[in-house]
Order: C-alpha cells, then sequence, then structure tokens
C-alpha cells in the first residue's frame, strides 16, 4: 500500500469557540492517527495544540475523539479507516477545552483525590506484605488502568449532565474503589471507613446505569463495568439493601473479613 | 483574556448542557458518530418488543399450554384451580377457584422480575427503550439524570431476591423436563421431539440463571480472601465463566423458552402431532 492524501477535519478553537477546520493531508502505511496530527503539525498547523507522550497507548495523554468516538490517537491506525472517509478528530467532549485537542482533565484528578486511600494493614511494616496471587489477580486487572479517562469522557452520566460531576466519581475511581475493597490487605474498614457504603453514599455509584460504554472505550480492556461497577454494586446491596447479609454480620460479628 | 462576553471565533456555544455545556469545545452535533450505531439498539428494542408482544398474548389466552407429556414453561407450576389436568405435574391450587384469570400470570411474575432488573436486560433497555444512552459518546435526549439512586430505578438493587427466587422456578422446569421423558399415554422411557426443545431450554434456563452477576457475587465474589475459601474460589471461577457469556445466554434463553411455548401451544392447538423417537 501506498501513500494517499486524506481528507481531515480537526477541531480548532479554546473555551470561547472554535470549529472543525478542513485539511487534506498525507498518510503513510502503517501511520495511526497521531502521526497524521502531528505532520499537520508539521507542515500546515504549526500552532495546533495535542497533548502526547508515549506514542505506544502507554502513557493516556493523547485521548481524543475520532469520528465520534473517544480513543487514543496513537493506538488508531489509519487503516481502519476507507481512502475516502474523512476523519474527524475532536477534544474529549466532556471536559473543559483549553485549546485545540488539549482538554483540561482536572476534573479526574479531583475525584481521584476523593477516594480515601490504601489503609496499612495494623502490626504489618512495609515490606512484610504477602499476599496470595488468587486475591489479587482481581486488584490487578484494575491496576492495568493508563489513566487515559476515556471511560470518564464517555459515561453519559457527566457527559451529558455537567450538573452530576460534583456527585459522581464515574467509571475509573469506582474502579479504585473496587479495587481497594477487594485488597487483602486494605485496613480501610478496621479505620472506620465503609468502602460499600460510601461508595454508593458519597461516590455516586448509583448514578451508573451499567450500560458498559466505559468498558467499550477501555484501551486497555478492562472489563470496568462486570469485574468492577456491578461487582461493588452487589457490595452496596450486602451493606444497605440485603436485611438477611445485615442480619448475619450481627449475630457473627465477623467484621468485613472472608 | 477573553471575559466570556466577546464573540467566539467560529461557532456559537448554543448554550445547552451535557457535550454543549459552556467550557466544553463548541461542537453543535450532538455525537459525531458516522458508523451504524443506532443498529444495536434498534435490534435490541425490537427482539424485546417481540418478545413482550408473544408473551403478553400467550400469557393471557389461558389455553393451549398443555399437550401431554409437554406443559408450556409459561404455566408451570400451574398454581390455580382452572389449570389443565397434568398427571404428575407441578400444578398445586394454592389459588383457588377464586383466581379467575390466565395461571399464567401468578408464576410469570417471578421470571419477569429476574429478568427485568437483572443488569444484562437493564443495559438493553435503557439503551434501546430509554435512550439514556442511545450507544456511547451518542448525547441522550433527557434533561435529567439520576441513574439509579432514586425510586423507582432504586428498587434494582432487589435483583439478588429473584435470583433467590429464579432457582425453584428452574428445579421445576427441570422437573417438567423430566416427565417430558414420558409419551403422552404418560408411560416413561419416551422421547419425542418436544423432549428435546425441552432438554435444550433447560440447559439454558440454568446456564443463564447461574451467569447472573448476584449469583457470582453470592458464591464468592464477596469474599476479600479467595485463598481462604478454595471451594467457593472455584465456584467464583466458574459463575465468572459463565458471567462473561451473560448476554449471550439472556437472549438464547429467552428465545428458548418462547420457542418451548411455541412448541406446546403448536402441538396443543393441533397444527402438528408431536414427532416421537421412541
Ligand atoms: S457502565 Fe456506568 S460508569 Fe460505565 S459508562 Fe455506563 S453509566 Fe458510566
Ligand atoms: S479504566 Fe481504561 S478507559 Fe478508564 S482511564 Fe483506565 S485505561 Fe482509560
Ligand atoms: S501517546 Fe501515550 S497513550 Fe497515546
Ligand atoms: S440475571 Fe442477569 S445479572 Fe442476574
Amino acid at each position: 500500500m501506498s501513500g494517499y492524501e486524506a481528507r481531515f477535519k480537526v477541531w480548532r478553537g479554546d473555551a470561547h469557540g472554535g470549529g472543525l477546520e478542513d485539511f487534506r493531508v498525507e498518510v503513510n502505511e502503517g501511520e495511526v492517527v497521531l502521526d497524521i496530527i502531528h505532520r499537520l503539525q508539521a507542515t500546515q498547523a504549526p500552532d495546533l495544540a495535542v497533548r502526547w507522550n508515549c506514542k505506544a497507548g502507554k502513557c493516556g495523554s493523547c485521548s481524543a475523539e475520532i469520528n465520534g468516538r473517544p480513543r487514543l490517537m496513537c493506538m488508531t491506525r489509519m487503516s481502519v479507516f476507507t481512502r475516502e472517509e474523512t476523519v474527524t478528530v475532536t477534544p474529549l467532549r466532556a471536559f473543559p477545552v483549553v485549546r485545540d485537542l488539549v482538554t483540561d482533565v482536572g476534573f479526574n484528578y479531583r475525584k481521584a483525590r476523593e477516594v480515601p486511600a490504601f489503609v496499612p494493614p495494623a502490626g504489618v511494616g512495609p515490606g512484610e506484605y504477602r499476599m496470595m496471587q488468587e486475591d489479587v489477580d482481581r486488584s490487578q486487572e484494575f491496576r492495568k488502568c493508563i489513566e487515559c479517562f476515556l471511560c470518564q469522557d464517555t459515561c453519559h452520566v457527566v457527559r451529558d449532565h455537567e450538573e452530576n460531576k460534583a456527585a459522581f466519581a464515574g467509571p475509573r475511581f469506582l474502579m479504585r474503589i473496587a479495587e481497594l475493597d477487594m485488597h487483602p490487605l486494605d485496613a480501610a474498614a478496621e479505620s472506620g471507613v465503609d468502602r460499600k457504603r460510601t461508595a454508593q453514599d458519597e461516590h455516586g455509584l448509583g448514578y451508573c446505569n451499567i450500560t458498559k460504554c466505559c468498558t467499550e472505550v477501555c484501551p486497555e480492556g478492562i472489563k470496568i463495568t462486570d469485574n468492577a461497577l456491578i461487582p461493588l454494586k452487589e457490595r452496596a446491596v450486602d451493606r444497605k439493601y440485603d436485611p438477611l447479609v445485615w442480619l448475619g454480620s450481627k449475630i457473627r460479628r465477623r467484621s468485613s473479613a472472608g | 483574556m477573553a471575559t466570556g462576553t466577546e464573540p467566539p471565533t467560529t461557532e456559537r456555544h448554543p448554550r445547552a448542557g451535557g457535550v454543549r455545556a459552556a467550557g466544553r469545545a463548541a461542537i453543535a452535533a450532538p455525537h459525531l458518530r458516522t458508523d451504524r450505531w443506532w443498529l444495536a439498539p434498534a435490534a435490541t428494542a425490537a427482539g424485546l418488543l417481540a418478545f413482550v408482544v408473544y408473551s403478553t398474548w400467550r400469557a393471557f389466552a389461558g389455553a393451549d399450554y398443555y399437550a401431554a407429556p409437554y406443559v408450556s414453561p409459561f404455566y408451570s407450576p400451574c398454581l390455580a384451580e382452572n389449570c389443565e389436568p397434568m398427571k404428575g405435574g407441578p400444578n398445586w391450587e394454592i389459588f383457588g377457584s377464586w383466581w379467575g384469570i390466565s395461571p399464567a400470570i401468578i408464576i410469570l411474575v417471578f421470571p419477569l422480575g429476574f429478568r427485568l432488573t437483572c443488569y444484562y436486560y437493564r443495559k438493553a433497555y435503557y439503551r434501546g427503550f430509554w435512550a439514556s444512552p442511545p450507544a456511547c459518546a451518542v448525547a441522550e435526549p433527557h434533561k435529567k439524570y439520576t441513574g439509579e439512586t432514586r425510586f423507582p430505578l432504586i428498587l434494582q438493587n432487589i435483583h439478588r431476591y429473584f435470583f433467590y427466587a429464579a432457582i425453584p422456578v428452574a428445579g421445576i422446569l427441570t422437573y417438567d423436563t423430566v416427565l417430558a421423558f414420558r409419551d403422552e399415554r404418560y408411560d416413561w422411557g419416551h422421547m419425542g421431539l418436544g423432549t428435546l426443545v425441552f432438554v435444550v431450554n433447560i440447559v439454558l434456563i440454568w446456564a443463564y440463571t447461574l451467569s447472573c452477576h448476584s449469583c457470582r457475587h453470592i458464591v464468592g465474589g464477596k469474599l476479600k480472601h479467595f485463598s481462604r475459601h478454595p471451594v467457593r474460589y472455584r465456584m467464583w471461577q466458574f459463575a465468572g465463566k459463565l458471567n462473561a457469556r451473560h448476554m449471550l445466554l439472556a437472549w438464547t434463553s429467552l428465545a428458548s423458552v418462547a420457542l418451548a411455548d411455541l412448541y406446546v401451544y403448536l402441538v396443543a392447538s393441533g397444527v402438528f402431532e408431536d414427532p416421537r423417537f421412541f
């Protein structure tokens, strides 16, 4: 396959306005969308703002929306488009735009800080942590997250409803809560933090209607909904809506351990 | 710096909510997807609607649901006095003669509740019927959204109780399948095409039931330390394997239960005779 000239539409502007700008640009075999954006910078639009770093799908910087779908620019091959197709690239549409393809993702950092950190277990020093592989398998899937925030961008709870941003942590950080609640050594319960209950009461788990868009866009292929959000919802039910579990815990007086 | 009062460069801010909220990239289109994103929700809605129409007709019909030895899964167990007599079948007259309408209505509440609160079907109808969202990154048409935080949708949290109820229901359908190994004179050790239909249906019903997210949680998912509960860990792994196919099982078991009912209807109403194998 030889090179060809592709039609691109790239959003340019800032918080006060902007629009899609047309470009015709060379595409060569094996290139990804980020290569084309770089070529535009080099040849036609030297002031085009774009955030990127690794070009290997590992830093999570180059998130954008390509033909309306949230994706990593560095992991979207040009070969998925036909030569006739116009490729439209816009910034993430759930967050405030800074300039061109760069958005302010500060919302996610605020949400990250709202999640209580890992609580070290009493009487076990650093370096003395011992865990069985089967006990950490679940959390390890969630640790593959590269914090690209594509899931946060796609989730209709905040994408379509700005007013929900205060109440809703978003899939990435609800998954963080699930990770800690499944962590074999996390001692949050002993320190008085009930992660199951607060997931719903303080981090907005109830807003999620499990429609799985976060899972659909995750470039790491994490099964966010099936393995983190739904299990977390079931854990919240244990705490809040299941009189049998409630009664059982009263009688047996066993703490959250299992 | 800008104060927000000077005119924007190209596209004016439509000043609405969601993706058009102030501060976000000014793009008027509610979405820019170019693929056929509407196909999946449309197909889902059509499939669910077809089942609802069919099952409503059959559930209220109150006729042609028994063709010895087969009883339609919609009418089992049959719990009113107006049930057709089925030898050895699960009909107990818990509801007496005062129950005037179709006896299917009594028992169908449970499978209906199970599927209505199922995590997969929730996704399906929130997307297909309620457009919340219609597809990923396609703006939803609603002004406000509170998800499952309030009445009535907060009731989705009772799903596990329907799961508990689904186990005896599946047990009774298993019993019906055993009874299907008789012939029309109730002699044992026979098989017809209907028996095969029932076997396929019950396998799918069990697979769907055990692949439930609540099941996965109850058998082991709720634990913090799998290493201390090796048996439950194995059960959780098994439920997880099925759970990965929950959507597929939801559709195939929905189709098989409707087909099993249709089969009984066709035989009972005399459209054709059950081909006997032996
Ligand atoms: S599954 Fe829940 S968190 Fe994920 S995108 Fe859908 S509503 Fe948002
Ligand atoms: S969970 Fe997936 S989509 Fe969300 S931030 Fe992490 S890597 Fe990105
Ligand atoms: S540049 Fe690092 S993920 Fe794309
Ligand atoms: S039956 Fe679908 S999640 Fe329980």
